[in-house]
C-alpha cells in the first residue's frame, strides 16, 4: 500500500518485539497491569502494522481473513466453555476456586486458576477482532473466502 | 515538578484537540489525532491507571490511526 522503504524496514524490525510484548502482557495479566484486552490490542496492532506497511498479501500471509474470523469466534467460544467447565465441576458460571481449579502460591505465574485461561482466550479474541476489522476496511468488495484463489 | 509536566501535557492535549478539528488536510488530522492519543496515554499513566494507558497507547494511538489511514487510502485525502 505505502511503498516506503524506511517504513517497511522499521516495521519489520519492530513487529516481533511488539508481538512479544503483547504476549507478555496477556500471560502476566493476573500479576501486573494489563491483561487480555490490552495485550490483545497490542498484538493485533502489530499484525495490522505489517499489513499496512508492506501490503495486504504480506498481512494475509501472517494470518488470513478466514483464520482471523475463526479465531475471533473461537476466543469467545473458549471463554464461554471455560465458564461451563466450572459449572461441570460444581461451581457457578466462571467460578474459579469454588469449582476446584488449582490455585498455586500467590505471586507465582500459575497462581490464578482459570483466570489465565480466560485471559488467553480474551487476548486471542481481541487480537483477531482488530485484524478482521482492518481486513474488512481495506479489502475490495468481494465475498469472504475468495482469498484462497488469489494466494 | 510533576505538576508542571501535567499542565504542559494538558495544554498540549487541548492544542491537539483544537487543531484536529480545524485542520483541512485529513492525513494531518489523523496524525494530530494520533499525537492526541499518545499524550492522553501519558496522562492516564500520570493519573495512576497504567492498564488504561496501555490500551490507549495501543488502540487510540496505533489501531485507530491505522484504520483512519486505511479509510483515507480508500477515499480522498482532501476534505
Amino acid at each position: 500500500m505505502m511503498d516506503d522503504q524506511i517504513v517497511r524496514i522499521t516495521s519489520r524490525l519492530v513487529a516481533p518485539f511488539i508481538q512479544l510484548y503483547g504476549i507478555y502482557i496477556i500471560l502476566h495479566g493476573h500479576l501486573s497491569p494489563g491483561g487480555g484486552f490490552s495485550g490483545g490490542a497490542i498484538f493485533g496492532a502489530s499484525l495490522v502494522l505489517i499489513a499496512l506497511s508492506f501490503n495486504l498479501e504480506a498481512g494475509i500471509k501472517q494470518i488470513s481473513h478466514q483464520t482471523a474470523s475463526v479465531l475471533e469466534s473461537g476466543g469467545a467460544l473458549g471463554f464461554a466453555l471455560t465458564g461451563l467447565v466450572a459449572i461441570a465441576f460444581g461451581g457457578n458460571y466462571l467460578a474459579n476456586r469454588s469449582a476446584g481449579f488449582p490455585l498455586g502460591e500467590a505471586g507465582q505465574f500459575f497462581s490464578s486458576g482459570a483466570i489465565l485461561v480466560i485471559t488467553v482466550f480474551v487476548g486471542i479474541k481481541v487480537a483477531s477482532t482488530i485484524t478482521t476489522l482492518f481486513y474488512n476496511i481495506i479489502e475490495k468488495e468481494e465475498p469472504l473466502g475468495n482469498h484462497k484463489q488469489t494466494d | 515538578m510533576t505538576d508542571i509536566l501535567n499542565i504542559l501535557l494538558l495544554l498540549f492535549l487541548i492544542v491537539c484537540a483544537v487543531a484536529v478539528a480545524h485542520i483541512r488536510d485529513l492525513l494531518s488530522a489523523v496524525i494530530l489525532f494520533s499525537a492526541f492519543g499518545l499524550i492522553m496515554a501519558i496522562i492516564w499513566q500520570q493519573l495512576g491507571a497504567p492498564d488504561i494507558a496501555m490500551v490507549e497507547a495501543a488502540l487510540g494511538t496505533g489501531v485507530a490511526a491505522l484504520l483512519l489511514i486505511a479509510a483515507i487510502s480508500k477515499t480522498k485525502r482532501a476534505e
